[in-house]
């Protein structure tokens, strides 16, 4: 797996938030993205939306519910139509998997479609430790790769980057003269892969949807990138999460009219591939051989605790991403690892273990415009509300993370709001406190922490001469009468 | 004495409003008698548990949970002037409840007589006019558990609209969160701040010259921007501005 580095999102996040050029990047997410999905809603009515969401969910809960049934009929129906079903516990057996064929196959050249699934799995750098060539052919996972970095958005994986730094990454690497007209450089990089298409051995897809009746795996793109992966080379290898089975084409239909327009404001993608086996022998072309590796990797824990089951319904469209407030200023690198947002806020300690990711649940303020947006209605603030409870209550200490110091916070909260007159002998003492602080009615310097952290850059206010409860008691309580 | 003519109402007036925004209670108790409501407001009541909630610490906010719905037992209606302690308390208490019959019983009774101030007002009440004046301009943030937990999305401006004299201004990204989030704000105050600095860019982006909404925490936040920035943008609770006597 990718290298976790989840445990360092505080520290990520605040020199995320100061790069300049990443916030120059950031606004394509609210302005462009989010804004574009909010007028594809706009054009179907809030109504449509509505019902599509409704089945979208009930599809999803359906199979997540029965997945062992729809990932057996989607076995039987793959390999009738010729494929071969593989299924991995862990990443490290997909990677072998995936390696055993390369190595078998004389496979010295891959093109690969767009799979986050392959980049959780870290699958590029065991291949590449074979001596085989691996190509990213969706532009923005090209990019990246010419950079040497990883996704920073489920849908966008270049996101982060502005057009300029495209540019100069393409001049430095690419040895093109720098242009950063957007025309020109997508000529470069399709120039650069189209001979690669011709010569791969094989070609390695992710999934977007598994489709159990007709044992087919279906890919949206833009690019027709995913086309040409799964079509020219001699092997497609398609690689998936076990949630992404669905029972029916008929229940494609729904997905197809959510996922681009939830991702991009798209009515429609442009290219929506179906791959059901490799080539009959009344085909002209196509792969000859098909393979299909499934992948669990910390899936079937999610599956297992009903609360957390709900996050396997995602299609990773990343509209929770786009309109989350956090995502849009943070971006997706400080997040750690591969999944960000508050779909990977949820996700993410699942797969590497919830104490080493245990910022991520708490990087949000539960504003709840994620669960708004997805469209297939994931819950999200309520699977973060149950992983702080996991992180905080647990007896493990392999999980339980709470600094002694909230702990005991907590417990001096909880004993002062449970007596009345304990309440009233605290606010005395904080208004005898605030003394030499207060100004005015407002504190400006909070001498300790965690206030003090408030004050850095906001105004509190300071603890009035009387409370509410005084107020009630001296002047209100008595008499009920309108005071007109 | 109550009157027998309008309905009753207990009052849960909110920690921060009852230590730091006291005004704001007295206000909402002024609106609701002036629409004849007979007011109680029980004094054992403390915090509802939503700080410890969002922390994690479940146990502890149960603990709160269930003074809650001891002291507001025998109440008809509870009425809230805060979305997310009235989320909470309607939405939350549920949840925590979920291994425990006996209490979720209570937690659901509990839970269908829970109301938000400007929800109490309009879809009980059927008041969307109580006789205020104002003078000036305002706009309104719509905070994110009113609105995505509780549903409440015209309520508060209905009432707004009709407060005679008061010109209201729509604030752009108006459903963007504040960026405070409970102990978000001190957890991670470098993205909080962020947050807060959009949404008051767009308060300043409007020229209005007050700042309503319906939770006196994101009000501290923004208030707090505003006032360290000495931006001459004043900052009410919604009961303010319907209130009469409210200076």
């Amino acid at each position: 797996m990718p290298q976790i580095k989840t445990q360092d999102f505080f520290d990520a996040s605040a020199l995320s938030i100061k790069d300049p050029e990443l916030r120059q990047a950031l606004q394509r997410v609210g302005t462009g993205f989010d804004n574009a999905r909010r007028e594809a809603i706009d054009e179907v009515s809030a109504e449509v939306w509505e019902q599509w969401r409704e089945s979208a969910r009930q599809i999803k809960e359906h199979t997540i519910d029965h997945l062992d049934y729809y990932l057996e009929l989607l076995h039987d129906n793959v390999t009738k139509n010729g494929g071969q079903v593989h299924f991995a516990r862990d990443a490290e057996q997909a990677n072998a998997i995936v390696a055993n064929l390369v190595k078998s196959k004389g496979v010295k050249i891959v093109t690969k479609g767009k799979s986050m699934v392959s980049e959780e799995l870290s699958l590029n750098p065991v291949l590449e430790g074979l001596g085989t060539e691996v190509y990213e052919t969706d532009l923005g996972e090209y990019i990246i790769q010419l950079a040497n970095e990883t996704p920073s958005h489920l849908v966008a994986p270049a996101l982060h980057k502005t057009k300029a730094q495209v540019a100069q990454l393409f001049s430095d690497k690419l040895g093109v003269p720098y242009t950063d007209d957007i025309e020109e450089m997508a000529r470069v990089a399709r120039e650069a892969l189209r001979g690669k298409f011709l010569a791969a051995d094989m070609g390695i897809s992710g999934a977007n949807f598994l489709v159990a009746e007709t044992g087919s795996l279906v890919i949206i793109t833009n690019e027709g990138n995913g086309r040409l992966c799964t079509s020219a080379p001699r092997i497609h290898v398609g690689i998936t999460g076990m949630e992404k089975v669905i029972p029916s084409l008929h229940d494609l239909a729904v997905f197809l009219r959510l996922l681009p327009r939830s991702a991009t404001g798209q009515r429609l993608t442009s290219y929506m591939s179906m791959v059901s086996g490799p080539r009959r022998e009344s085909d002209e072309d196509g792969p000859e051989e098909f393979h299909l590796v499934i992948v669990d990797n910390g899936r079937s824990k999610m599956l297992a605790d009903p609360k957390l089951r709900e996050s396997l319904y995602c299609i990773r469209c990343g509209a929770c991403l786009n309109i989350c407030p956090v995502y849009q200023k943070v971006g997706g690198h400080a997040y750690g690892w591969v999944y960000p947002g508050p779909i990977g806020a949820i996700v993410t300690p699942s797969l590497v273990g919830l104490k080493q990711a245990k910022d991520l649940p708490f990087a949000s303020s539960l504003c709840g415009a994620c669960r708004e947006a997805c469209p297939v209605k994931i819950n999200i603030p309520r699977m973060l509300l149950h992983l702080r409870q996991e992180l905080t209550e647990s007896s493990e200490p392999a999980v339980n993370s709470t600094p002694a110091l909230e702990s005991i916070l907590a417990r001096c909260y909880t004993a002062t709001m449970s007596h009345p007159t304990l309440l009233s002998m605290g606010t005395k003492l904080l208004k005898l406190l605030q003394i030499p602080v207060a100004r005015n009615g407002r504190i400006q310097k909070a001498p300790f922490a965690p206030l003090s952290r408030w004050t850095r850059s906001r105004d509190l206010p300071a603890v009035p001469q009387r409370s509410f409860r005084e107020i009630w008691r001296q002047e209100l309580s008595g008499s009920n009468q309108s005071h007109q | 004495m109550p009157s027998a003519l309008g309905p009753k109402a207990s009052l849960y007036v909110t920690c921060v409003i009852d230590q730091l925004y006291p005004e704001v209670g007295v206000s909402v108790v002024r609106v609701l008698r002036h629409l004849g409501v007979t007011v109680d407001f029980p004094p054992d009541q403390t915090c509802c548990g939503q700080p410890l909630f969002n922390s994690g610490f479940a146990a502890q906010a149960r603990q709160l949970a269930r003074r809650v719905l001891l002291s507001f037992k025998d109440a008809s209606y509870v009425v809230v002037p805060s979305g997310s302690c009235a989320a909470m308390m309607r939405v939350f208490y549920l949840d925590l409840f979920d291994n425990d019959p006996v209490m979720r019983q209570q937690a659901n009774e509990f839970s269908s007589k829970v109301y938000e101030f400007s929800e109490f007002l309009v879809k009980v009440l059927n008041v969307t006019s109580v006789g205020a004046q104002s003078a000036g301009s305002a706009t309104y943030h719509p905070s994110c558990h009113l609105l995505r937990e509780l549903g409440v999305r015209e309520e508060p401006q209905q009432l707004l609209a009709n407060v005679d004299g008061l010109e209201m201004v729509d604030l752009p990204n108006k459903e963007s969160c504040c960026g405070f989030g409970g102990t978000f704000s001190v957890k991670y105050p470098h993205i909080s701040e962020d947050m807060v600095t959009d949404k008051v860019n767009s308060v300043l982006s409007t020229g209005a010259d007050t700042l309503v909404s319906c939770d006196m925490s994101c009000l501290m936040n923004i208030g707090g921007s505003l006032s360290r920035q000495r931006k001459p943008v004043n900052v009410k609770h919604l009961a303010q501005m319907l209130d009469r006597e409210a200076s």
